[in-house]
C-alpha cells in the first residue's frame, strides 16, 4: 500500500506546549495543587521545569510564588476557579509588589465546584474586577495548539517587563484534547534573561522611569536593601496611609499597563474584503469560530474575523477594528456573554449579537447562524 | 557592628512589647555577627507588621495569616542557610496562617518565626484572639476569655522536623533567645508573651505579664531544641524536553477516508474506552490522516460513563466536537445513557452497540454486538473498534494492527481469539436471519 505523503506529528495535548514553551523560556518553578482540570499542566511542570513545590493549597502556592519572586525568579501555577478564587488576594498582593509570575487558569463549568470535567469561558467577568479598585490585571489567551506554544512565553516576558502576575487564560479541551500536531515547524524560544538594577546608588524599589515599570532587584541581594509590600507604599516601599507619593505609586500600577500595552498586544485579526459582519471570539471558541468562517466563505458569504489574545486591558485597537462593521458577532461559552459586556456593557449594542451557552463547545453551526441571520 | 534599625523611634505605643522584640532582634543579629544584607524580614498584618520602615534588612511586607507561607517561598527561592529569614507576625495571623505554620515547621524550611503574642487583635481595637487566655479581658470581651487560648508552642513542638521552639516573657534582654533561634537550621519558633498597653493593661488594671501567663497554663520553657535536616530546594539542572522530533509518528499506511469522520466511544470506566480511542486516533494519524481525541468522563475516577470522541480527516481539524457524529460506539449501559441525547438527535450513520443493551430510537443504522460477552467488560472497548474497522474500512486494519502491537498492552492480549471472536455469529444475527423473511 503506498503511503500518503504528510510531514510527521506527534500526538500531544495543549499542556505539554505551555510547558515546553514556559521551561525553554526560563520558568524557575512550578507551585501548585491540583485541580481537575489542569493537572496534566501539574504534572508537565513536574517532569519539566527545575524546581516543583506541591503545596498544601491554593492560598499557600500564590504565598510560596510571590516568596519565590521577591529573590528574583519565576514562578508558575496551574488552577481552576476553586483554586483561583482562593488564590485572589494574593494575587492582588503580588500586583501591588509589583512580581512577574504566570497563573495558568484552566476554565471549567461553574459556579462553584460546578463540573470539574466540563470545560467554559465563564471567569472573564472575574478577572475583569480581580483586582481592588479596578485595576487591569493582564490577561491573555489563546486559541490553538501553535499558540499553546507561542504564547506562554510571550506572557512571561510581559509578567517581566510589566512587573506583574498575569493570568493565561485556557478551557478543559484546550489543554486537555489530544491532537495530531507537527512541531517541525514551531518558531525557536529562547530564554528570557532577566535584567536586574545594577547601579550603585541606593536603590528605590519602586521609583521608575518612562516605563512606568521599576526596576527589579532581589531580596537577598548583598549589596542594596530591598522592600516589597502589599500595603499603599512609596517609592521606598515604605507603608504610607494617603501620602500624595504614595497615592501616585497605587495609580502608576494601572497607567503602566496603559502605556505598555502595545508591547504585548497579540491577536488574530483575519479581513474579508468587502466583508460587513466581523465575528470576534477567543480561546477554546476561536476553533469553532475559524471553522464557521471556513464555512461561510466556501459557501460565498463574507466575514472577517477576530481571534483575541491579549484580553484584559482591552487594547483599543480593536475597538479600531470593530468601527470597520456594521455588525458585530462575539462567540464565548458562557452564559451572559462576559467579553461583549466588557467590551459594551449591560445595555449591549444593536449591532452585537452574542453567541453563547454552558456546558458544551458552542458549535460552528451556532456561529455561522448568528453571523448569516439578518 | 552592624545596625539593622534606623535612628528613627520604633513606631509603636510607649510601653509596647513589640518596642521590645524590635531592639532585641537587632541586638540578637549583631550578636551573631550578621550583615543586614543576610537578612530577610517578612512581616505580617497587625501592628507589628509597621516595623518594616525601621529594619535596615531587606523587608517583606504582605497579608494577614500569610507572612510564614510568603516566607516560606522566599526561603525555598534563597535556598541558602546564610540567608536568614525572619518572620514577625501576631496571635491574630499566627491564628489565620497556622496551616502554614505547621507545614513549614513540618519541611523544616529555613526561618524563624517569632511570634508576637499579646492575647488580642490591637490593630482593630482589642478584639479577642484564639490566643486569648481564659478570664483575660479585652475591650470586647470584658467578662473575660471563656476558654483557655492556644497553646502554640505544644502544637508547633508536635510538628515533626522542627528544630526548636521557645516562649518568653518579652520583657528585659532576650536577645540571647533570640540569637539562639535565628542561629538554627531549619525551622524555629519564638513566642514572646507581650501585654498590648492600649487595650490589655487597660482592661486588666494591675495584671502583670507573668501572672497572664502563669493563669493560662503556658509554661515559660524550651519546649524544642534540636538539630534537624533544614529543607533544601531541588533544583534540577539535567531536564529533557517533553517531545521530541524522532518521536513523531511516521505515515505507514494510506486510507480511502474522502471526508472527515467523527467517531464517540462510550462506555465505562475501566473498560479501556479512552485507550480505545487513542489506538483509533493513532492509526489515523499513521494512515496519513489528521486526529484529534477529546475525552468526557464524570469527576469520580473509575466509575460511571467513560466517553470519547474521535475525528479523524485529510484536513486541517478546527472544532474538536462531534454534536452530530458519524459512528458512535456503545459498549456498557454506562455509555447507552451518555450518548442518549446524541442517538437520538442522528440523522443516519452507524450506531455499534453491545447486544446486551437495548439499542433507543434512532436513525442510525443499528449494528449489535456482543462485545462485553466475547471480550469480557475490560477488553469491550478494544474489541469494539476492531469490529468497527472490520465492519467499515475507514481506516486500514493493519495501521490499528500496528500501533495495537507497538503497545505493551498487546502482549497481554489475544488478538488470534479476538479476531475468531468477532468472525463467529451471534444469537442476534441468527435470530435476525431466521426471522428476516417473516
Amino acid at each position: 500500500m503506498e503511503a500518503a505523503v504528510k510531514e510527521s506529528r506527534l500526538i500531544m495535548d495543549g499542556s505539554e506546549l505551555i510547558i515546553e514553551s514556559l521551561a525553554r523560556a526560563g520558568a524557575d518553578v512550578f507551585i501548585g495543587y491540583p485541580i481537575t482540570p489542569a493537572n496534566l499542566l501539574y504534572s508537565y511542570s513536574q517532569e519539566r521545569l527545575p524546581s516543583f513545590f506541591a503545596a498544601p493549597d491554593e492560598i499557600s502556592t500564590l504565598q510560596w510564588m510571590c516568596g519565590y519572586a521577591t529573590t528574583g525568579k519565576f514562578p508558575v501555577t496551574a488552577s481552576s476557579f476553586p483554586g483561583f478564587a482562593l488564590m485572589l488576594e494574593s494575587v492582588n498582593m503580588a500586583y501591588m509588589m509589583e512580581l512577574p509570575m504566570l497563573i495558568i487558569l484552566v476554565q471549567r463549568l461553574g459556579p462553584a465546584t460546578g463540573t470539574a470535567t466540563c470545560g467554559a469561558q465563564g471567569d472573564l467577568a472575574l478577572l475583569n474586577g480581580a483586582i481592588s479598585g479596578g485595576f487591569s490585571l493582564p490577561v491573555v489567551s489563546i486559541s490553538n495548539m501553535k499558540d499553546c506554544w507561542e504564547m506562554p512565553a510571550k506572557a512571561m516576558q510581559m509578567a517581566i517587563d510589566l512587573r506583574t502576575p498575569v493570568v493565561f487564560l485556557t478551557s478543559k479541551e484546550e489543554i486537555m484534547t489530544l491532537a495530531s500536531f507537527s512541531i517541525a515547524k514551531l518558531n525557536a524560544i529562547n530564554k528570557i534573561e532577566r535584567k536586574f538594577y545594577e547601579g550603585d546608588e541606593t536603590y528605590v524599589p519602586y521609583k521608575t522611569g518612562e516605563s512606568m515599570v521599576p526596576e527589579f532587584l532581589p531580596v537577598g541581594n548583598s549589596k542594596h536593601q530591598v522592600r516589597f509590600t502589599a500595603s499603599t507604599h512609596d517609592q521606598k516601599g515604605i507603608i504610607q496611609n494617603t501620602s500624595k507619593e504614595a497615592i501616585d505609586n497605587t495609580k502608576r500600577l494601572e497607567y503602566k499597563h496603559r502605556q505598555n500595552h502595545k508591547q504585548h498586544l497579540f491577536y488574530d485579526y483575519d479581513e474579508q474584503n468587502g466583508a460587513e459582519t466581523l465575528l470576534i471570539s477567543y480561546g477554546i471558541t476561536s476553533a469553532a469560530s475559524r471553522e464557521a468562517v471556513k464555512n461561510i466563505r466556501e459557501e460565498g458569504g463574507k466575514v472577517s474575523l477576530l481571534k483575541v489574545k491579549t484580553m484584559l486591558p482591552v487594547p483599543p485597537v480593536y475597538f479600531e477594528l470593530m468601527d470597520k462593521y456594521k455588525k458585530m458577532v462575539i462567540a464565548e461559552e458562557n452564559l451572559s456573554g462576559q467579553f461583549r459586556n466588557i467590551l459594551f456593557g449591560e445595555r449591549g449594542n444593536k449591532n452585537v449579537k452574542g453567541v453563547n451557552g454552558i456546558a458544551e463547545m458552542i458549535t460552528p453551526a451556532r456561529i455561522m447562524d448568528a453571523v448569516l441571520c439578518e | 557592628m552592624n545596625n539593622f534599625l534606623t535612628d528613627a523611634p520604633l513606631p509603636f505605643c510607649k510601653g509596647c512589647g513589640h518596642n521590645h522584640i524590635a531592639a532585641n532582634t537587632e541586638k540578637a543579629l549583631q550578636l551573631l555577627g550578621y550583615d543586614p544584607m543576610n537578612i530577610v524580614l517578612v512581616t505580617d498584618i497587625g501592628c507589628h507588621g509597621i516595623i518594616d520602615k525601621s529594619f535596615l534588612t531587606h523587608t517583606v511586607h504582605g497579608l494577614h495569616g500569610r507572612s510564614v507561607a510568603l516566607a516560606t517561598g522566599v526561603s525555598a527561592a534563597l535556598n541558602n542557610p546564610d540567608k536568614k529569614v525572619i518572620v514577625f507576625i501576631g496571635d491574630g495571623g499566627a491564628t489565620i496562617g497556622m496551616q502554614h505554620l505547621i507545614d513549614a515547621a513540618h519541611n523544616g524550611f529555613n526561618m524563624t518565626v517569632v511570634i508576637h503574642n499579646n492575647f488580642l487583635y490591637g490593630m482593630t481595637g482589642g478584639q479577642p484572639s484564639e490566643f486569648t487566655p481564659f478570664g483575660f479581658k479585652t475591650p470586647y470581651l470584658p467578662e473575660g476569655g471563656v476558654k483557655t487560648g492556644y497553646d502554640i508552642c505544644k502544637l508547633i513542638s508536635a510538628v515533626d522536623g522542627v528544630s526548636y521552639v521557645s516562649r518568653l516573657e518579652g520583657i528585659s534582654d532576650f536577645s540571647k533567645e533570640l540569637a539562639e533561634a535565628f542561629s538554627r537550621k531549619g525551622f524555629s519558633l519564638v513566642e514572646v508573651m507581650e501585654i498590648c498597653p492600649s487595650y490589655g493593661v487597660k482592661s486588666n488594671p494591675g495584671m502583670k505579664l507573668s501572672k497572664v501567663v502563669e493563669g493560662a497554663g503556658l509554661k515559660i520553657e524550651k519546649f524544642v531544641d534540636r538539630e534537624v535536616e533544614a529543607y533544601k530546594t531541588v533544583v534540577k539542572s539535567e531536564l529533557k524536553p517533553l517531545f521530541n522530533e524522532e518521536d513523531a509518528i511516521k505515515t505507514l499506511f494510506a486510507t480511502t477516508l474522502k471526508k472527515p469522520i467523527r467517531l464517540m466511544l462510550c462506555g465505562s470506566a475501566g473498560e479501556g474506552v479512552q485507550a480505545a480511542a487513542e489506538f483509533l486516533l493513532k492509526a489515523g494519524i499513521t494512515s496519513g490522516l489528521n486526529g484529534t481525541k477529546k475525552g468526557s468522563y464524570p469527576v469520580t475516577v473509575g466509575v460511571g460513563f467513560s466517553a470519547a470522541e474521535v475525528i479523524l480527516s485529510s484536513e486541517e481539524i478546527l472544532y474538536t466536537g462531534s454534536p452530530n457524529p458519524d459512528v458512535i460506539c456503545v459498549t456498557s449501559a454506562d455509555g447507552l445513557e451518555y450518548a442518549r441525547k446524541t442517538l437520538a438527535n442522528m440523522k443516519g450513520g452507524k450506531l455499534f452497540i453491545d447486544s446486551s443493551l437495548k439499542a433507543p430510537e434512532t436513525k442510525a443504522e443499528v449494528i449489535p454486538f456482543p462485545f462485553r460477552e466475547r471480550g469480557g467488560a475490560k477488553n469491550s472497548s478494544i474489541y469494539n473498534i476492531f469490529y468497527l474497522l472490520k465492519r467499515t474500512e475507514m481506516i486500514p486494519m493493519e495501521a490499528l494492527l500496528h500501533v495495537f502491537n507497538e503497545n505493551k498492552i498487546a502482549k497481554k492480549f489475544d488478538l488470534g481469539k479476538m479476531f475468531q471472536a468477532l468472525e463467529e455469529p451471534f444469537y442476534a444475527e441468527i435470530n435476525e436471519k431466521t426471522t428476516a423473511p417473516m
